[in-house]
């Protein structure tokens, strides 16, 4: 089939834009770069506290060189990946259990309603003096962080299941655990998706914090470890490199997500247009 | 003829910390095997409610209900609730699968419901791809894979538009019979229940009463033609106004 002029003619029009946005992208990320290197040369701002991309790209080769930089990165990526997926498959059994039980449910909420709006990362320095200075802490502070959220997403999830389409399993004879597992978990899936995407960023903030209050690795670590020390293009140089994994990191989400999506069908595509 | 399904002197109260709602007020009737049969009523009068006691999710507040012994239900609901996860032929066979009856024989089963039923083509289709009325001719099969005796339908059409309506209406009540079930229609749509059925039961607003009785006495297989549909029509939209 062939298109109409109007057509050919919208369809260019949006292909240009689209390179005119990632030109912008791009330039406005290289504009800020050259400007920071101009100033930090000329002395217009300070070099010590403000470093200048050319000393944190310098940096980043002399930290890659002995393997240092590597390792930290590997340390913060684990300990997030695994406070990420341990966050989100225990608040997931917590809420599996809150919609089982509507008496464990209401007995809980009151405390979950504090506990969402706690900010979690003031539990850290405890958690750290209950489990040491370890990586486990820092994992546990990451859970923290994202599990309440977790938790509540999801029973929203649950809990919006269509009733007519609890009543047909019901109808056929099905149990609560066919209801759940038949309609409950595949209609919320939605919000399975929205928690994912909430919970990678509070996993990070866990680590993060977390590694600022103890540990001997990572990128939280290097981050205070070097604004001690005053090596600012190291410190710099870690926040670029968070910058770069959180992206990653939402990429990985989103792959996730279209799979999802891919499987549970148009349900979860008609659900963000709506939104 | 024998009679397979029944209420006798039913009443339903539904009570939350606020009110308490009395939605059905000793209501009697039974059917008969083979029959199809409607029950009219206005929006929110208690209809639903009947059907969920017939098929035993709800249990009345005091009366009996009868079903014949091995006689088992079958509901319809009002929109089909085809999973989107699902294709067409894992859609039709949820009753089985939940059940616990999904074998190879029984998914032969299924796979000839729905060639029969002109859906074979769209077996791998997901909901979305059909029409309307074929998606309820998929969700009347996914009931009728479970092999119920008596099917309990609840206002299936009035999700569909006029146009749909009527054809689909035909389509669904001609496969009834076609298997020779046992069919109960709920509808607040007068013409929709005269069209259809053997007999008619007229329930008034909440709490519902059963108002009157209709035997729809039409030879003719297309109901709607028939110079006594706008008789019953009138004496039934008379009982409803009452
Ligand atoms: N779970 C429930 N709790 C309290 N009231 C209900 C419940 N379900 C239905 N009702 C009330 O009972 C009445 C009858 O409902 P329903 O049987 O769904 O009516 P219909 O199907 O005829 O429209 C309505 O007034 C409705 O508000
Ligand atoms: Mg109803």
């Amino acid at each position: 089939m062939k298109n109409s002029k109007e057509q050919e003619n919208f369809i260019r029009k949006m292909k240009k834009r689209h390179t005119m946005i990632k030109t912008c992208q791009f330039l406005f990320l290289f504009i800020f770069l050259a400007l920071w290197e101009i100033c930090s040369d000329t002395g217009l701002i300070n070099k010590f506290i403000f470093a200048s991309p050319s000393s944190i790209l310098l940096s980043a080769i002399d930290l890659a060189s002995d393997g240092t930089l590597f390792r930290h990165i590997f340390v913060t990526v684990f300990e997030t990946v695994i406070g990420f997926t341990s966050g989100t498959v225990l608040g997931t059994l917590i809420a599996v259990i809150l919609w089982w039980n509507g008496f464990i449910s209401d007995v809980s909420e009151p405390y979950l309603v504090v506990l969402n709006s706690l900010p979690k990362t003031a539990l850290a320095p405890i958690i750290i003096v209950w489990l040491g200075n370890n990586m486990k802490a820092i994992i546990a502070v990451a859970l923290m962080t994202s599990i309440v959220v977790t938790v509540l997403n999801v029973l929203n999830g649950f809990n919006s299941a269509d009733k007519d389409e609890i009543k047909l399993i019901r109808s056929f004879g099905g149990t609560k655990k066919q209801v759940l597992s038949k309609v409950v978990i595949p209609s919320s899936m939605p919000s399975f998706v929205n928690a994912l995407k909430i919970n990678v960023g509070l996993s990070f903030v866990g680590v993060i914090v977390g590694e600022f209050l103890t540990s001997k690795e990572g990128l939280g670590y290097m981050i205070v470890y070097n604004s001690q020390i005053f090596k600012m293009q190291n410190v710099m140089l870690s926040v670029v490199i968070l910058c770069i994994l959180a992206g990653l990191l939402y990429k990985a989400i989103q792959i996730l997500e279209n799979q999802i999506l891919k499987r549970f069908g148009r349900q979860v595509t008609k659900f963000r247009s709506d939104s | 003829m024998q009679i397979v399904a029944g209420v006798k002197d039913i009443s339903l109260f539904y009570h939350s910390v606020s009110c308490e709602t009395e939605a059905i007020r000793n209501l009697s009737f039974d059917v008969e095997d083979g029959e199809f049969m409607s029950i009219v009523g206005p929006s929110g009068c208690g209809k639903s409610t009947l059907l969920s006691i017939l098929s035993g999710l709800l249990k009345p507040t005091s009366g009996k209900v009868y079903i014949k012994e091995g006689y088992k239900t079958g509901y319809m609901l009002q929109k089909d609730h085809l999973f989107e996860w699902r294709t067409i032929f894992s859609n039709a066979c949820l009753g089985l699968e939940i059940q616990k009856k999904l074998n190879d024989e029984s998914k032969d089963k299924v796979h000839m419901l729905l060639e029969k039923y002109g859906l074979k083509q769209c077996e791998s289709c997901h909901p979305s791809q059909l029409s309307g009325g074929m998606r309820q001719r998929a969700a009347l099969i996914r009931t009728l894979a479970t092999q119920p005796d008596i099917l309990l339908l609840d206002e299936p059409f009035s999700a569909l538009d006029y146009q749909t309506r009527l054809s689909v209406s035909e389509d669904i009540s001609r496969i009834i019979r076609a298997e020779k079930k046992t069919a109960i229609l709920v509808t607040h749509d007068i013409s929709e229940a005269i069209a259809l059925s053997d007999r008619v039961i007229v329930l008034s607003k909440r709490p519902a009463i059963l108002k009157s009785e209709f035997k729809i006495d039409i030879q003719s297989d297309n109901h709607r033609q028939s110079p006594k549909f706008r008789e019953y029509f009138d004496k039934i939209w008379k009982e409803l106004e009452k």
